[in-house]
């Protein structure tokens, strides 16, 4: 499909009629640029047509059925977007509350995110939250400097961040750029082993970062006695709340005695991926940690009325410009007020219903190297069908072809040829197994036709696409 | 076919010692776990290192991997073509598809012949 | 149950085909010892009572009155077309395009944004977005001491300080040296940042126009950075940028933007854009995602994501930065503003947005006792210094319906009765008549 630019006819109008004085008046011209500068120069039904087009060569929730585990693609309620979308709430200029006596033009809007700390708060059992971080990967980043401002002002002097070899891929980049080297701890029947944690852990761990469930799916069932070990050497554990969906209502990480925990409010929470973002990360803390969180934190005086307090000396800083995504935590604070303690537990409950329910319909069809009850996902691996030539690459393009969206595929690393299903609450039993037979179907035709696998996708806009080529010739933008 | 005139370090480096030049390549067998070589970061001329430094990386669509100074010395040339030819590594590995080269100092040392270095790859394969 | 499909004939079917009695044993390795002290949550409410209440909180936010805020956050108008398009679902329920086949809408979207902020700056690559402007510059300044292996930063204080407090929070643990050069009277002292460039020096942090208003051409100074292999990173504004000297004309390594003004509503501070570009030479020291063009099996044009091995999927703890998502949905957003405006239009709602600032600025200096802080050119944004305290007249005229603008106080030591005064193409003069008279008024 051609670009956007492409389509364009130099001196076409857009949909902006009104005119002001040539910038000459005003600006120097040897501070001004030369000629064109080729944005789209296009009609606006031009501009419609061009992005709906585009937008039919995507798969996503609302068509497809998308089980990418460990990405929790929920349905995203509609009503979300009308409250995100009030005025109230979208024309609210971001420095507003830091002007004197302009803290009473904002309250709905302090309101919201003291509300949601406080629900955030109880749902994990933690102390105090910030909403500030933009993604799950920046609240990582907030919790690792958390811990580093918990270890400067104990005088500790810890210099690595213990992972378990399950872990996502940003665990350790988070580490690593705050300044912290990696430790990584294997597992022993997918779970973390304490005796293979003791043999790394020392004085010099200032952490440890876990997913629970991990992201085969399990369930980390030695969770107290890694916690009284991490406590012997005055080491954080730090939550990974990727997973969350699988345990919300039935455990609260506060409670058994982790110290930080970023949530990720796309994935738990329900507010929609965007195509990889905007998403939420907010982040909370065990009492102690409290004192370092970020400024600003949101207040609320004797009278009700809420404001923003930046006394907070021991505080890392400032992490965002403002007050995190507003808006995605919005849609957030909807989801949650709209299903309420109950219905959340209810998420949980049937998201790990569906997890099992496939898991146990593929058993005989493809090996799952961990075939016990299983939280919100679990990971299948082609390892078997891949020494005939047909790759999880594969099975996932052959998905395609059968019109839903392919699972996770080569993650996590530590399950050869994985394939990492989760299906999510919101899917109803026709689509499960909708799904399932199409996977076995594909399953058996590694035998009788594997040509037919290696060609797929054969029913989409394109067929599989050179990233050799994509990667050696750099081809970033549409050259003029 | 592992060339049994070089000389190999078992993080997959050959090389290729000439007096107090030394030229510096990844192997056969690093190239082919690697697949398709997308870029080459390579040191500078000047740029020195003991050996086992990192000194550069390798990257393919799916994979990187650091690259480790094999001898002690300063880097004299680089192999300037595969920065807009990474396949040459791919295609022949000892031969246009070399990286670097190396002005000596000392003996090189820890480097293994050629049955050691396959003796190597096999114990990594298991 | 809200979202939640199945019958209870379907749930006791999966029960039986998993093998368990009920859905409790699932959660079986969940301990007693580990079960949850409390979950003292409400109940959960009906789609329409959720809307009502968050009505009421809306509206308890005063968001009728006149705004001259600005400080890198701008209220542009937003063509409609730009909520139409990117609500589509295939849009914004879609995730990060891991299977290039199934995501051809997004990555050729995202390829055209990378090509729209390519060209408005003047710079060779862009990559998919990060959080926001400021996470932007951190990444860009990483970029920097990565490349040059070097430790000393150096900053203009006319950069925006809501981002420099960032920079100071994101390196507290690193080993970096900053070294801020101090504005004079709201202008970048370029003098001043040539001198403190020296042969240890990582980066050079600009901003243009700078958190002032001041428009510059930092040509010179990039130069004399270049001298000494410093990379020159630049922060710019991308509506102005569609008439202003772009950062690659002048010779920058680095340029980054924050993206709002791109058909991003204010929103209370995000979700936001961080625009990030790049010379050629930089591109791979450039983290999160970015998009290629390439062919597929039949020889068609696709697009897949590339340059991955960058990230931290591949690299782990080695990874150029632990960004691993992009504000997608918010680059779509940008490149749809900026196409339903097109090229006319985009420079249009620039000139309206500089042709308003400047009748303000004439309005206010008018006043006695009003002068301009900044004496060179500005574009929508100015600072000027009032008689007395900016943060008192702020609390009075904003009591009686119009936020003036933001006190520099806040930040600048000294400049307690500087204001800084922005105008969009929404301004309109009668607004500005009626600020005018306002603090008119208030300084009587």
């Amino acid at each position: 499909m051609k670009t956007i630019f492409e389509k364009s006819v130099a001196g076409r109008e857009g949909c902006w009629p009104c005119e002001g004085l040539a910038e000459e008046a005003y600006i120097p011209t040897e501070l001004l640029r030369d000629g064109d500068i080729g944005l789209p120069s296009a009609s606006e039904l031009d501009v419609v047509r061009h992005f709906t087009k585009l937008s039919q060569r995507n798969m996503g929730v609302d068509g497809n059925f998308y089980p990418l585990g460990s990405c929790t693609m929920k349905y995203n309620p509609k009503f979300t977007e009308v409250v995100a979308g009030l005025p109230g709430f979208t024309r609210l200029h971001p420095v507003l509350p830091q002007l004197q006596g302009a803290g009473g033009l904002c309250q709905g809007a302090l309101e919201v995110m003291y509300e949601t700390e406080h629900l955030l708060s109880e749902i994990t059992g933690m102390h105090a939250y910030t909403l500030h971080p933009m993604a799950g990967a920046h609240g990582e980043l907030t919790g690792v400097m958390l811990m580093a401002a918990y270890h400067k002002d104990r005088g500790n002097k810890k210099t690595k961040i213990i992972v378990p070899d399950s872990a996502h891929g940003t665990n350790p980049a988070s580490a690593a750029i705050a300044g912290y080297d990696v430790v990584t701890v294997e597992s022993v029947n997918g779970i973390v082993d304490p005796d293979a944690l003791a043999a790394v852990l020392d004085d010099e761990v200032a952490g440890m970062m876990m997913t629970c469930p991990n992201t085969l799916g399990l369930f980390e069932t030695h969770l107290p006695k890694i916690v009284k070990m991490l406590r012997k050497v005055d080491a954080l554990l730090y939550y990974d709340g990727a997973n969350l969906n699988a345990i919300m209502g039935k455990m609260r990480v506060g409670d058994v005695g982790f110290d930080i925990v970023h949530l990720n409010l796309h994935k738990t929470f329900a507010t929609p991926h965007g195509g990889g973002g905007p998403g939420s990360g907010p982040v909370g803390v065990c009492e102690k940690l409290k004192q370092f969180l970020p400024i600003s934190r949101v207040a609320k005086q004797e009278d009700g009325q809420f404001y923003l307090d930046y006394n907070h000396p021991k505080s890392i800083g400032y992490i965002a410009p403002f007050y995190g995504n507003f808006g995605v935590v919005l849609k957030a604070y909807a989801y949650i007020l709209r299903l309420g303690g109950v219905g959340l537990t209810r998420a949980t409950e049937n998201a790990v219903l569906a997890a099992n329910y496939m898991r146990k319909r593929l058993d005989g069809h493809l090996e799952v190297p961990y075939d016990r009850i299983c939280m919100h996902e679990f990971v299948a691996s082609a390892a078997d069908q891949a020494k005939k030539g047909v790759r999880a690459l594969d099975f996932a393009k052959a998905l395609l072809d059968k019109g839903h969206h392919a699972p996770t595929i080569y993650f996590p690393l530590i399950v050869p040829e994985s394939i990492m299903i989760e299906p999510t609450e919101t899917e109803n039993k026709e689509t499960l197994d909708h799904f399932i037979d199409d996977l076995i179907e594909i399953a058996q035709l590694v035998d009788t036709n594997p040509e037919a696998l290696q060609a797929a996708p054969v029913t989409l806009p394109v067929t599989r696409l050179d990233e050799t080529k994509a990667a050696r010739g750099m081809e970033l933008t549409d050259d003029l | 076919m592992i060339p049994e005139d070089l000389l190999y370090a078992k993080s997959h480096e050959w090389v290729m010692v000439e007096g107090d030049i030394a030229t510096v390549g990844i192997t056969q067998f690093a190239q082919e776990q690697l697949g398709d070589l997308t870029f080459i970061e390579l040191p500078e001329v000047g740029d020195a290192f003991e050996a086992g430094n990192e000194m550069g990386s390798v990257e393919s669509v799916k994979a990187a991997s650091e690259i480790y100074a094999p001898v002690t010395g300063e880097v004299i040339e680089v192999n300037e073509e595969l920065e807009d030819a990474p396949e040459k590594v791919n295609e022949e590995p000892y031969g246009d598809g070399w990286l670097l080269k190396f002005k000596i100092k000392g003996e090189p040392e820890g480097l293994l012949d050629a049955e050691g270095y396959a003796d190597a790859i096999n114990a990594e394969a298991d | 149950m809200p979202y939640v499909p199945h019958t209870e004939d379907e749930v006791r079917e999966m029960l039986a085909t998993i093998g368990v009695d009920s859905i409790a044993d699932l959660f079986a390795e969940i301990t007693d010892d580990m079960r949850p002290k409390s979950f003292d949550l409400p109940e959960g409410l009906s789609e329409m009572e959720v809307v009502t209440k968050l009505e009421a909180m809306a509206n308890k936010n005063a968001t009728d009155r006149t705004s001259f805020l600005g400080a890198g956050f701008y209220d542009h108008y937003i063509p409609a077309a730009v909520d139409a398009l990117t609500m589509r679902g295939e849009f914004y329920t879609a995730y990060t395009p891991y299977q290039p086949e199934a995501s051809q809408g997004t990555l050729q979207a995202i390829f055209e944004y990378q090509t729209a902020v390519t060209r408005l700056l003047g710079m060779e690559c862009a990559n998919a977005s990060v959080y926001d402007g400021g996470t932007a510059l951190y990444e860009a300044l990483m970029m920097a001491v990565r490349k040059t292996k070097r430790r000393k930063i150096i900053v203009s204080e006319a950069l925006n300080p809501i981002y420099r407090v960032m920079l100071e929070s994101y390196t507290s643990n690193l080993d970096l040296e900053f070294v801020t050069v101090p504005h004079k009277d709201g202008m970048t002292d370029i003098e001043g940042l040539k001198a403190a460039i020296d042969g240890e020096t990582a980066a050079l942090l600009v901003q243009n126009p700078n958190f002032f208003g001041s428009i510059n051409d930092f040509t010179e100074l990039f130069t004399a950075a270049k001298a000494q292999k410093a990379i020159s990173i630049v922060s710019s504004y991308p509506v102005l940028q569609t008439l202003l000297k772009t950062p690659g004309d002048m010779g920058a390594d680095i340029a980054v933007a924050e993206g709002q003004s791109l058909g991003l509503p204010l929103s209370f501070g995000g979700p936001y854009l961080g625009i990030m570009t790049c010379t050629k030479k930089m591109v791979r020291q450039m983290p999160g995602r970015i998009v290629g063009r390439t062919v597929d099996s039949e020889g068609r044009t696709g697009y897949v994501l590339t340059l991955q091995a960058r990230e931290q999927h591949i690299r782990r703890q080695k990874a150029t930065s632990n960004i691993c998502s992009n504000q997608s949905l918010c680059a779509l957003r940008a490149i749809v503003h900026m196409s339903a405006l097109g090229e006319l239009g985009m420079k249009r709602a620039a000139r309206v947005s500089i042709e308003r600032a400047h009748i303000c600025a004439d309005r206010l200096t008018a006043i006695d006792g009003v002068e301009m802080l900044t004496k060179g050119p500005f574009g929508n944004e100015f600072a000027i210094t009032l008689p007395v305290n900016a943060y008192e007249v702020t609390a009075k005229l904003t009591a009686r319906g119009v936020v003036p603008g933001f006190p520099l106080g806040r930040y600048y030591e000294g400049l307690e009765n500087g204001l800084l005064v922005a105008c969009t193409e929404k301004t309109s003069e009668e607004q500005i008549g009626i600020f005018a008279e306002m603090l008119k008024g208030a300084l009587r």
